[in-house]
């Protein structure tokens, strides 16, 4: 769909719209619905978009592969880890109320970091499967 | 009066999806059937007042999985092949007797949102009456996922971690090597 102006014009404007909206429920979990894992559906859905319109190719480098194999691994070592941390500081594993000096602070600090790591997580995954399937079926 | 009737032409919409997705062999048709499911079914979330349910539902089975049931259409036939005719009497007894019993089941069910039912009496009142005071989270449902119950949320990625490992390795290919220049084949 290389010369098709109306859905290039159209990608390219809904692409930043979709991206901020899928932040929006990422960090506005702990008040509304959503949280880490639609956020991460939602984030990889413009990436997907932006592939069927653009071609692979040129998703390729925006987000290469390899970043993302790195990606997934990242976003559950910072889930673990968070637990990890939490041990280390003489508690039980993911008991976010050590991670500050208040309790509260320290709930809200741990589940803002354990939605990010399940945010990224979620999101390279979706974006590996979606390229692997797309890359066996191009010709 | 206006809720019942939302919730049975949502169950009828769904039911007739259903049946549709049985009937039709044009697997591009069923895909897009799907997707019309699970959003009929997200609405039926919104309407029993489940909102983070129905908004993972619409994002997940509604959206992307439709995108990935496509895209492995691309790698396969778009036409479900015309069954051997056979006589369908066997299963439709075992179909017919397990319906049965799963409608005996549903007797001892409790009804929708009963107060007494063993699901509302184990820890959800301590959620419910504790959960800003310890958490400072007014979406009981993050401090549920999040917090009382990490572990559990913790397992969930690492199972979705585990399925993008495994597409990976079996058809990933090339694509998600190191190198691109073939030295670690």
């Amino acid at each position: 769909m290389k010369h098709n102006l109306i859905l290039r014009f159209i990608a390219k404007f809904l692409f930043p719209v979709i991206a901020l909206f899928a932040f929006y429920v990422q960090f506005h979990g702990d008040f509304g619905p959503g949280g880490g894992f639609q956020a991460g559906v939602i984030l990889s859905v413009a990436f997907i978009f932006y592939a069927l319109i653009f071609g692979l190719k040129t998703t390729e480098q925006v987000i290469p592969p390899q970043v993302l194999r790195v990606m997934a691994s990242a976003g559950i070592l910072i889930y673990a880890g968070t637990g990890v941390a939490t041990m280390l500081m003489g508690g039980n594993f993911l008991d976010y109320n050590l991670l500050s000096q208040n309790p509260i602070a320290g709930q809200h600090l741990g589940i803002l970091l354990i939605e990010v790591g399940v945010g990224i997580t979620v999101y390279s995954v979706m974006l590996i499967i979606f390229f692997a399937f797309a890359e066996k079926g191009r010709p | 009066m206006v809720d019942t009737l939302i919730d049975i032409s949502l169950l009828a919409f769904l039911a007739v999806t259903a049946i549709a997705i049985i009937k039709i062999r044009n697997l591009f048709v069923v895909i897009m059937l799907f997707g019309i499911f699970s959003l009929h079914s997200a609405g039926l979330f919104v309407v029993m007042d489940a909102a983070d349910v129905a908004f993972t539902e619409a994002a997940v089975g509604a959206g992307i999985s439709s995108i990935l049931m496509l895209a492995t259409l691309a790698l396969t036939k778009d036409h479900e092949e015309k069954q051997p005719a056979h006589h369908a009497r066997i299963p439709l007894l075992v179909v017919l007797i397990t319906g049965a019993a799963l409608v005996y089941g549903t007797y001892d069910i409790p009804s929708f949102g009963d107060p007494d039912s063993p699901a509302q009496q184990h820890v959800k009142p301590y959620y419910i009456e504790h959960s800003v005071e310890e958490t400072g989270t007014a979406n009981v449902v993050t401090a549920v996922l999040a917090s009382y119950r990490g572990y559990d949320t913790l397992g969930e990625i690492t199972v979705i971690f585990t399925a993008g490992i495994g597409v990976m390795l079996l058809i990933g290919g090339r694509l998600f090597r190191r190198s691109k220049n073939g030295d670690e084949r």
